[in-house]
């Protein structure tokens, strides 16, 4: 997509603030529900709704969950960090303040290393990552000189992950996300999903000369909520600042919002207008204290890390950089791939192979069908039983994309549609040698010409052998046969 | 003997004695509410009918001899204590009308204690006050001298005390809500550790001081009364796990050897004269019990007024932002829009003592003036906790007046907020450091009640108890009743 390409003479300098609603079963200081999608205010206990008396409980889960983050970003966890109350008024906001942390956040000062397309791993710097409770939210459609309050999300857990301002375009803001987005869900402390809110991202932007030493005065855009938006946001905003810039003008520090539908930002307040939040220490919630065993035992239920499993799949598999990352993007691909590796026959182009089915063909039909890996249409036995079939030579390359798609449609095994559809690949060299003998007999001009130095004809004679044998002919097999008899006539 | 001039025990054993039932010791009182309360505006709600109820509920009870020594004991809660299904104002016009769907812990575990209820108490608005002059329905009247206030912010339940339409009420202390009307009133009460009691649906104030305790006719009663309330109650994060002991058992603790502090600072200016003489009457009488008296110092103390008027307003502002309109408690005529709702419901819900300490704690939290006034406050608060920790490594319990001088006149001080503020200068200390602390009768000034103040260490409650009985067992001050009420 050349048209992000920075322009010339200027820097771009992102950091993103990500919101991961952690995956508990209750909220962070209270015990309702935070399943998405239920009736307005049925998830909504008093502490919640901000009752005159109730108190908050940290739910240790939530902190459990941070815990997790900081381990696995190589971040320095908090032995003491402390809640407090940011407040304003707004009516999706029960207290008129929100629960979270300030000056003493429980994750602080790690790192995540992210690969760029180009194959080069940048270092990006997380800040700190700290506790909080989301507000409700605010209905105005349907309603009229009225506005609806929907608080089933308010007290949900999040965890506020800031990053260093180290990237240098959307592109690798955008990697980043993904490696975060892949991280969480490693953790199993969110389900990451952008759609349902459950991960979110705001971003803050600024450009400056190549070689300037101050950072330029940088925007904060609020309101995306998919990877292609953050692209398409942080694309917009630097091109704004650099007009504004260019054509002499100043940026000013503010908040903006973006439209997806405009493709653009606007402002949403300047920071003259923002609030004074008034943090202070929240008095009904004790320090969260972290002892060295709580910390071991966290680390102890920490999977095997993206990074870490990249490492072994290029290791024990021989695939690239590239193949690695992608497959263990996700846990559940990579247990996929995993699972069709060790149920294939060994072979030597196995791992390989099946690496370029997972993300080929295979997740083409997922997409298409729009399933989960877990409703896939074809198993991990199954499509290891097509390797088989592939690694012996049964079928050809171009014959297996069919019995793949007979085998997403019907739930056949290869073999099954292979027997069906008498797709046996011919390997018998006597049959493919009488296919090319009947050819060239059927062909004497065309065989003159190729005689006479033609030699583009060769696939003139490729291409009627196949055809001769319904494709079924080993393609290997059939150039070199055929190679030799056209020579040797 | 006349049953509302009864201790708890008398009253228990009357009870299981079948000397008279539950539903006669409650009527006796709702009966005494009806003619007192007009002149006294004690109680904001009488809660007559569930009164009864539960009183015939606790006399199934000790008729198959399954009460406990608080079954069948009527009391009275202040108005802060959310209890299902009866009204909970805070005396704010802003709570009007607001039934809480569910019972504070202290509302809980009493009833589960088999108290019954007599009703709620008029107190100064959401606490803040020293003479129930702030609550939006109208001042509490002193039983002693009705053109005198009871003092506050727990006015009602010191009035309820000591007219004795109650023999016991609930109170709540941030800066000295208890102790400083047990003292105007003659009363005994007391204000246990911060995190004894839990603060559970009990509507904040400032929650790093609030705490809720009793106040009743005597230490004994209280130490009866104290032993359900307190315990660990996991809804409150900041309540503190750790076995409640014996109160009452508690009380014939020994008073010889005791090594009693006189602070210097509670006896220098601004202590009245008469009310200084009568407390110094009352460490003479632990002499002359045993005690040993020694002079100690807490070097900060005097700084504890104006570091707890920037902590608790503080906290209050923020507290107090959930009462926006929008979901419970008063909201304006048509609103114009969200802004006109918001400064509306709260403007007018609102008395002006409350805007005051939420302007007051809004303006010391705010940016660029956080750490001149909120941080280092927070530090004189360590400081003063310090003090106090230094002068318990000299002595068992600190001993010293409730408040500068016995009740003041309704209307004398409500238009000097300094002033009102200066009545708990003695107070205030126990709650930044969140020890126990007691206000217990001793003398008359100008045949007004005058308060001894006993200050022990974290979770000394027991101690304390058994250093008030010890007094009131060679004294009558906690008996005596105002002859209108006798």
């Amino acid at each position: 997509m050349s048209e992000f390409i920075t322009p010339a003479g200027w820097e771009v300098v992102i950091g993103l603030e990500i919101h991961a609603q952690l995956a508990t079963r209750s909220k962070i200081f209270s015990g309702s529900a935070t399943a998405y999608g239920a009736m307005p205010n049925t998830q909504a206990s008093l502490v919640d709704l901000g009752y005159p008396g109730t108190l908050p409980v940290l739910n240790q889960e939530a902190v459990r969950m941070a815990v997790k983050f900081g381990l696995a970003t190589g971040s320095r966890v908090a032995d003491r960090s402390v809640f407090a109350r940011k407040n304003y008024f707004y009516p999706d906001l029960p207290k008129g303040y929100q629960i979270s942390q300030y000056e003493k956040p429980i994750v602080e000062k790690g790192s995540i290393d992210v690969l760029q397309e180009d194959g080069i791993t940048k270092r990006v710097g997380i800040t700190r990552a700290h506790l909080e409770e989301d507000a409700g939210k605010s209905m105005h459609e349907g309603l009229e000189n009225a506005s609806g309050i929907d608080l089933n999300r308010a007290g949900t857990p999040l965890l506020e992950i800031v990053s260093e301002p180290d990237m240098r375009s959307a592109r690798e803001a955008v990697a980043y996300l993904k490696k975060i987005h892949t991280l969480v869900r490693y953790l199993e402390i969110c389900d990451g999903n952008m759609q349902e809110g459950s991960f979110r991202c705001d971003a803050n932007v600024s450009v400056r000369r190549i070689g300037a030493e101050r950072l330029g005065t940088r925007c904060e855009i609020k309101n995306v909520n998919s990877f292609r938006y953050v692209e398409k946001a942080i694309h917009y905003e630097v091109i704004r600042q650099i007009d504004v810039l260019e054509s002499g003008g100043k940026i000013i520090q503010e908040t903006r919002l973006y439209d997806a539908a405009k493709d653009e930002t606007r402002s949403m307040r300047s920071k003259e207008e923002a609030n004074d939040y008034r943090y202070f220490p929240d008095p009904d919630l004790l320090p969260v204290v972290l002892d060295e065993a709580f910390i071991t035992s966290v680390r102890a239920t920490l999977p095997e890390l993206p990074d870490e499993k990249a490492a072994r799949f290029m290791a024990s598999y021989g695939l690239s950089a590239y193949d690695a990352a992608l497959l263990t993007a996700s846990r559940d691909v990579a247990a996929f791939y995993e699972a069709v590796v060790a149920a294939a026959k060994p072979d030597a182009g196995l791992a390989k192979l099946a690496a370029n089915w997972v993300m080929g063909d295979f997740s083409a039909f997922l997409n298409r069908d729009g399933l989960e890996l877990s409703a896939a249409k074809v198993s991990t036995s199954g499509l290891a039983g097509l390797l088989d079939r592939l690694s012996d030579q049964t079928i050809s390359g171009k014959i297996a994309k069919e019995v793949f798609e007979l085998m997403w449609a019907e739930g056949l095994s290869a073999d099954a549609v292979i027997e069906a559809k008498g797709w046996r690949q011919i390997t018998d060299t006597r049959a493919i040698e009488a296919a090319i003998d009947a050819v060239i007999a059927a062909n004497p001009e065309q065989l003159a010409d190729y005689r006479s130095g033609k030699d583009k004809l060769f696939g003139f004679f490729v291409g009627q052998a196949m055809k001769a044998t319904q494709g079924k002919a080993n393609p290997a097999q059939l150039n070199e046969l055929l190679k030799s008899k056209l020579a040797s006539h | 003997m006349t049953l509302h001039t009864r201790s708890l025990a008398a009253l228990a054993l009357g009870l299981t004695a079948r000397e008279f039932s539950s539903v006669e010791l409650t009527q006796h009182f709702l009966d005494r509410i009806a003619a007192s309360n007009g002149a006294l505006n004690a109680f904001l709600t009488v809660t007559a009918e569930r009164a009864l109820s539960d009183a015939k509920r606790a006399d199934a009870l000790l008729a198959k001899n399954q009460g406990g020594a608080l079954t069948g004991i009527p009391i009275a809660h202040k108005d802060i204590f959310c209890t299902d299904g009866i009204q909970t104002t805070c005396a704010s016009k802003m709570l009007k009308g607001f039934v809480a769907p569910y019972d504070a812990a202290v509302v809980e575990r009493l009833t589960a204690a088999g108290t019954v209820l007599l009703g709620k108490t008029n107190m100064d608005e959401f606490a803040m006050g020293s003479s129930n002059e702030t609550s939006h329905f109208g001042p509490v009247k002193n039983p002693w001298d009705l053109a005198k206030v009871p003092g506050g912010s727990s006015g009602g339940s010191a009035a309820v005390v000591a007219a004795r339409l109650a023999p016991a009420a609930t109170g709540t202390d941030t800066g000295g809500s208890i102790r400083q009307p047990a003292a105007l009133t003659g009363i005994s009460g007391i204000k246990p550790t911060y995190g004894r009691v839990s603060r559970y649906g009990m509507i904040a104030f400032a929650s790093s001081l609030d705490q809720a305790g009793i106040m009743a006719a005597s230490a004994e009663d209280c130490a009866a009364l104290l032993a359900p309330m307190a315990g660990f109650d996991a809804r409150d994060s900041t309540s503190v796990e750790r076995a409640v002991p014996d109160y009452v058992a508690g009380l014939q603790q020994s008073l010889k050897g005791l090594k009693i502090g006189i602070l210097k600072e509670f006896f220098a200016e601004g202590l009245e004269a008469h009310t200084g003489a009568r407390v110094q009457a009352a460490i003479e009488e632990y002499r002359r019990l045993g005690a040993e008296i020694v002079e100690v110092s807490c070097p900060n103390l005097p700084l504890s007024v104006p570091t707890y008027y920037v902590v608790a307003p503080a906290e209050a502002s923020s507290n107090l932002s959930r009462f926006d309109g929008v979901r419970f408690g008063y909201r304006c005529e048509n609103p114009r829009d969200l802004l006109d709702l918001y400064k509306r419901s709260r403007g007018e819900g609102f008395g002006s003592e409350v805007k005051r300490r939420i302007m007051t704690g809004t303006y010391v939290l705010s940016a660029g003036y956080y750490d001149a006034y909120y941080l280092k406050a927070q530090k004189v608060r360590s400081l003063i906790t310090d003090d106090f920790k230094r002068a318990f490594s000299q002595v068992d319990v600190l001993l010293g007046p409730t408040a500068p001088g016995p009740a003041f006149a309704i209307g004398d001080k409500v238009d000097d907020p300094v002033t009102m503020y200066l009545n708990d200068i003695y107070t205030i200390g126990a709650n930044l450091a969140g020890l126990p602390a007691m206000s217990i009768p001793c003398g008359f000034v100008n045949e007004l009640p005058v308060g001894l103040q006993l200050i022990g260490p974290h979770f000394s409650e027991s101690q304390l108890l058994a250093v008030a009985h010890g007094y009131q067992q060679v004294t009558d001050f906690h008996s005596r009743v105002p002859a209108a009420y006798a």
